[in-house]
């Protein structure tokens, strides 16, 4: 096995026995960090897929993250007042987190395929721009929407509900959100290597040929943001329902920043670069957000460190740069 | 070549105009690429070579005028579009996907060309079809021991190969190529010489090329491109001898 392999078993790992060895001692708040870092890691996998390996730099991930935070707050926020989510239908709300999940997914997608339709039409400062104003739209447009809290946000008392688990107890919610991750972190690495995967990567290293064998690059990078921002828009879902609260502030350019800080640090374009990145933010903002409340500064510095000398992040730097070629 | 003559080209450009303002890059060119030869254009800097290239491969519209890939109207089609009907192009700066492995690139264009690119589950470094396609190619262009060697490590000379390797893959109809022999050395020119030489039966080539002893050696008929306008075509030996190339062109280089 290739060393990256090993350092990703490892994560994958780490990721589990931490949270378990806290429910063992009993130690809830470690649980909840533990599972703040499967969602932004799932997050960064959704992004990873459009900027590491589309090379894709979008500075609006936050749209799809907010998406997917508003399709579960607006779910459960009917079925708990019993109000219809369409009255002319009678649509109800609901608490089911498959269901939610669904809807999130469908709605980031949608999302991101029109995002991505007019944003791909452009390519490099303009393209991080125009994602950012699309960021920015939906921003504001979450504030200035009183029927679901505008500017305070939406409240959930309970959280949702999974088919035979009690999502109430923290390790169990972890497990969920653990096993999503496993899942769709399974499925990139199929399609980091499918046909889809060889093309996408090729189109970001060098348009001219792609275009040359009859393949179209835009094609190819519009399916890559739709999936991209699917994805994120799951953990959007996920990270609501651990909040049981969503505001406006999921759609902030500073959310779009950090699921960027989780890919870079972590290294751009790795498979576990997300997780390691949202692992190494977590644990700075837990024990140097202790110290001081200017805990980004360091972060800032870190950052600077990794872009400048390792271009590969955490994962580049533990399994150099070698790269897989099966 | 004589009974060749008589078929109908491959690919053809009929009045095909193009002007940037004042400029005017190409002016009523005709051309015609029959099956079986290398045809060579050439031209002094500046005549606009490489304005034609870009048109008959889809990177630019002409102004009027016509591109035809057997016997198809393609002058309207995306440079995508183009490819898939067996236009297959290589480029003037070799232009490859440079983290990928050579055997990465060529199974780039055997999917390309085989036009399967939206599956996204199973591994394409093991479809047995695509790897078929592309260690044929790369077994024709004498790559096959280079296969997982990542492309950005190659010589100039390989990653020239390389891309006519990938070109293969598409199962071209006409080839396009760019100054193919740029920055090669003696030898490896000599030996792509060789290779272009037998790839003419496979399918014709239009070749732009500024190595005069390449183009006379190499060349079934050659085309003259000077300010726009096609001058003369024919026979390396008519070339020569045109008085109306020698002046334009060769004569400013010393006589080929």
């Amino acid at each position: 096995m290739r060393r990256e392999t090993w350092i990703n078993a490892a994560l994958l790992l780490g990721l589990l026995v931490v949270p378990l060895w806290a429910w063992w001692v009993d130690e809830p708040f470690t649980i909840t960090l533990a599972t703040r870092v499967a969602i932004f890691a799932l997050a960064g996998v959704g992004l990873n897929l459009a900027l590491g390996v589309g090379g894709l730099i979008s500075f609006g991930h936050a749209v799809f993250f907010g998406i997917g935070g508003y399709a579960m707050g607006i779910l459960a926020f009917h079925a708990q007042n019993y109000t219809p989510l369409v009255e002319a239908l009678n649509i109800p709300g609901t608490k089911s987190m498959p269901v939610i999940w669904a809807v999130a997914v469908v709605a980031s997608a949608l999302a991101a395929l029109a995002i991505g339709a007019l944003s791909l039409r452009t390519s490099g400062a303009y393209f991080i721009m125009i994602t950012l104003a699309f960021g920015q739209m939906f921003f504001y447009f979450a504030i200035s929407w009183p029927a679901y809290g505008g500017e305070d946000g939406l409240s959930i008392y309970l959280r949702n509900s999974f088919p035979g688990v009690n999502t109430l107890v923290p390790i169990n919610f972890f497990a969920i959100a653990y096993g999503v991750l496993v899942v769709v972190l399974f499925a990139m690495s199929r399609l980091m290597r499918s046909p889809f995967g060889l093309a996408l990567a090729a189109a970001r290293q060098n348009e001219a040929r792609v275009r040359a064998v009859g393949i179209d690059p835009y094609r190819l990078r519009l399916v890559a943001f739709t999936i991209s921002g699917a994805i994120t828009g799951l953990a959007g879902a996920l990270f609501a329902d651990l909040n049981r609260f969503v505001s406006p502030s999921m759609f902030s350019w500073q959310t779009s920043g950090e699921i960027m800080v989780f890919v870079i640090l972590g290294g751009v374009a790795r498979l576990f670069g997300p997780v390691a990145g949202a692992a190494l933010f977590i644990l700075l903002e837990h024990f140097l957000g202790g110290i001081s409340e200017y805990w980004h500064i360091f972060l800032g510095a870190l950052l600077l460190l990794v872009v400048l000398f390792a271009r590969g992040g955490l994962i580049g730097l533990l399994a150099g740069n070698e790269v897989a070629h099966d | 070549m004589t009974e060749r003559a008589q078929e109908a080209p491959v690919l053809e450009v009929r009045g095909l105009s193009k002007a940037f303002g004042a400029l005017v890059a190409s002016s009523d060119i005709n051309l015609a690429l029959r099956p079986g030869e290398i045809h060579a254009l050439i031209g002094p800097n500046g005549a606009g070579k490489s304005t034609l290239i870009a048109q008959i491969a889809g990177a630019l519209t002409p102004d009027s005028g016509s591109v035809r890939l057997a016997g198809a109207d393609i002058t309207r089609l995306s440079t995508v579009a183009r490819a898939r009907r067996g236009l297959a192009r290589t480029f003037q700066i070799s232009s490859l996907a440079m983290e990928m492995t050579v055997l990465q690139n060529v199974v780039l264009g055997a999917l390309g060309h085989r036009g399967r690119v939206m599956r996204f589950f199973a591994p394409v470094m093991r479809d047995k079809a695509l790897l078929e396609v592309a260690r044929a190619a790369l077994d024709q262009v004498g790559m096959q021991d280079l296969a997982n060697v990542v492309t950005a490590e190659l010589s100039h000379g390989q990653r020239r190969q390389l891309e006519v390797a990938v070109a293969l893959t598409l199962e071209p109809r006409a080839f396009l190529m760019d100054e193919p022999m740029a920055g090669l050395g003696a030898s490896g020119s000599k030996r792509l010489m060789g290779f272009l030489d037998g790839l003419r039966d496979r399918a014709p080539i239009l070749l732009v090329e500024h190595d005069m002893d390449v183009v006379f050696s190499l060349a079934d008929r050659v085309s003259v491109l000077v300010y726009g306008q096609i001058i003369a075509t024919g026979h390396p030996d008519e070339i020569r001898t045109d008085p109306r190339v020698r002046e334009a062109y060769l004569g400013e280089e010393g006589g080929a």
